[in-house]
């Protein structure tokens, strides 16, 4: 029987098995997900139609990686039903397998909203997943109009893989700004003129109300005529296998600091979970590769009978178009500091001594210095506040804390 | 294991540490071919103001974010060593973004760079503490 089963195969699963493997190198270790790939990227899918990485390369992890950690794996098999009493999962085919302790790393879906006439579209896909990605790329021709539905994160990546392989792209988001959960306005005007800038065309504060096979009609009654659809206007956590056996869920499954959900033995991490902002205490779901992994690789540790606590998460960001990189962090609380010089723009937010959050677009050099202020909640008070504001620098730390950095 | 410890009070601020981290990684013979009229663009930086200045590198730290938060598995820990897969890396600057001491830069070909301690180019061992001419910067185990 397996101690250890795995529901995924993404960021948070792989941090569980190299946490698992920290701490027990024997324990059987099972894991099973839906897509039958070799663990991959999930963001790099957007870099393969760019043409930036190969399916090779965009392997997450090395060729030996089931075989070195002894990993059984069962992949293109997709979990039904977990028994939380008689502790198994049960497979699609009827197949029971039993765990010790479970983990369930089961992300996100693309949500895809009602809306009219969406059926009769041909070429309509998603963008979440390698085959999204392959069979998106297999409709695209040199004089392809494309449609994007979506201009958060997922969607701006998708704009950047086609752009160059297409004729036309044509973003369309209710938001009346692009990026709107990691920019402010002036943050989010640099991006869209830039991506305007390489032909994107942008329509916001609009949406579409119906399809009519290749035309998109949209609220404002203006017309878009498309060859192919991608709808990208938000995800769903893959909450169900906790939630219909009772386990404690919001917008997604709620763990503790030890990646434990409310139900004995299953714990999970990465995007289908909620987990505490360390700066503000709020529970929320930071659907992002880094806390995948960490939350992943701290449930493993404890799954295993180690100790591991995972609390220093912010929600973070580090995204890029063409390349024109902006990198946020934590919230947008506070006063503010500000500067825009051409293209560069930095916005730092603080209350109550503490930085709260950023963004840094253009010039991101040595971000991470903001993001550990965020995530150690330092005492602005203790460090040359005026200093670090310029830029990131250590030079802004007493010397006692630089010699702790450098020396020790 | 053996890390780069630096001693802001031996820092003369020369910036020779710069340059020998920008030839070791050239991939060029002579330090004239490597330096001569171009901008370096090194692994080690100096932070220099008001008459203090140190070196920042790499800490190859113990529980390292940016190798957990790499989003392509690029930067892995060999032997302790923070290590960079320039072909794998796709210039994501997610390490950038959890990077406490911002020891990590992006190269010219678009994926990032950061100090491996020479184990991968010519020098074999670290070439700034070999050019640091006031012993600020040394290799060293602790503890
Ligand atoms: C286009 C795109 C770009 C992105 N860019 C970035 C970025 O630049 N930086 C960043 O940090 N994050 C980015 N993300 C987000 C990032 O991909 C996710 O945060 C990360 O993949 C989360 O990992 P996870 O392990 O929680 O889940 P997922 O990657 O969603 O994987 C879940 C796995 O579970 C499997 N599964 C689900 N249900 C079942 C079931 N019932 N039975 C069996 N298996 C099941 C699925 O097949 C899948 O393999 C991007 C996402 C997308 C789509
Ligand atoms: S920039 Fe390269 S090394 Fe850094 S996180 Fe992205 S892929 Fe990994």
């Amino acid at each position: 029987m397996s101690k250890y089963v795995i529901i995924g195969n993404s960021a948070a699963a792989i941090g569980c098995v190299e946490g698992i493997r920290q701490v027990d190198q024997k324990g059987e270790i099972t894991l099973i997900a839906s897509e039958p790939h070799h663990t991959y990227s999930r963001p790099l899918i957007s870099y393969l139609l760019y043409g930036k990485t190969d399916e090779q390369k965009m392997k997450y992890r090395p060729n030996d990686f089931y075989k070195k950690n002894k990993v059984i794996k069962r992949l293109g098999e997709t979990v039904t039903e977990i028994d939380k009493k008689e502790k198994t999962v049960t497979l699609k085919n009827g197949e029971k397998i039993p765990y010790e302790k479970l983990l369930v790393a089961t992300g996100s879906n693309p949500f895809v909203p009602h809306m009219e006439g969406l059926e009769s579209v041909k070429n309509r896909f998603s963008f979440m997943t390698l085959d999204d990605a392959k069979a998106l790329d297999k409709a695209l021709k040199k004089d392809t109009r494309a449609l994007v539905v979506g201009a958060g994160l997922i969607g701006l990546k998708c704009v950047e893989g086609i752009l160059d392989k297409v004729a036309t792209v044509n973003v369309v988001d209710l938001a009346d700004r692009i990026l709107p959960s990691i920019l402010d306005e002036t943050g989010s005007g640099l991006v869209k003129k830039f991506l305007e800038s390489k032909g994107v065309e942008f329509h916001l504060r609009d949406s579409v109300e119906r399809f009519e096979k290749n035309k998109a009609v949209l609220k404002s009654k203006k017309t878009i005529e498309f060859d192919v659809v991608v709808i990208a206007v938000g995800v769903r956590p893959n909450i169900s296998l906790v939630s219909d056996i009772g386990g404690k869920c919001r917008r997604a499954i709620i763990t503790n600091n030890k990646c434990e959900t409310s139900i004995k033995d299953i714990y999970a991490a990465g995007d289908c979970t909620e987990s505490a902002d360390c700066a503000t205490g709020d529970m929320k779901v930071m659907a992002l590769l880094p806390n995948a992994y960490m939350q992943g690789e701290t449930a493993g540790i404890n799954m295993a009978g180690g100790t591991k606590l995972y609390e220093n998460a912010i929600p973070m960001n580090a995204i890029g178009f063409f390349g024109y990189h902006m990198i946020t962090a934590g919230d947008y609380i506070g006063q503010t500091y500000e500067t825009l010089e051409g293209e560069n723009y930095k916005k730092l937010f603080y209350k109550d001594n503490r930085l709260m959050g950023y963004i840094m677009i253009g010039d991101v050099m040595r971000a991470g210095i903001y993001t550990s202020l965020i995530k150690n909640k330092t005492d602005l008070a203790t460090i040359d506040f005026e200093l670090i504001k310029e830029k990131p620098q250590l030079m802004a730390f007493s010397k006692k804390k630089r010699s702790e950095f450098l020396a020790k | 294991m053996k890390r780069i410890y630096v001693n802001e009070k031996w820092c003369l601020g020369c910036h020779l540490c710069e340059y020998y981290c920008a030839f070791a990684n050239s991939g060029k013979d002579s330090m004239v071919k490597a330096l001569k009229n171009v901008t370096i663009n090194p692994r080690i930086r100096i932070e220099e103001r008001g008459g203090i200045s140190f070196a920042v590198s790499c800490r190859h730290c113990e529980e390292p974010l940016c190798t957990k938060s790499c989003i392509t598995g690029a930067l892995t820990v060999n032997d302790g060593v923070i290590q960079i897969d320039k072909d794998k890396c796709v210039g994501c600057y997610t390490c950038i973004l959890t990077c406490p001491y911002g020891a990590i830069v992006p190269s010219e070909t678009g994926a990032i760079q950061k100090c491996e301690l020479c184990m991968n180019n010519s020098a074999g061992k670290p070439a700034c503490v070999a050019g640091c001419p006031n012993k600020a910067i040394v290799f060293e185990e602790k503890e």
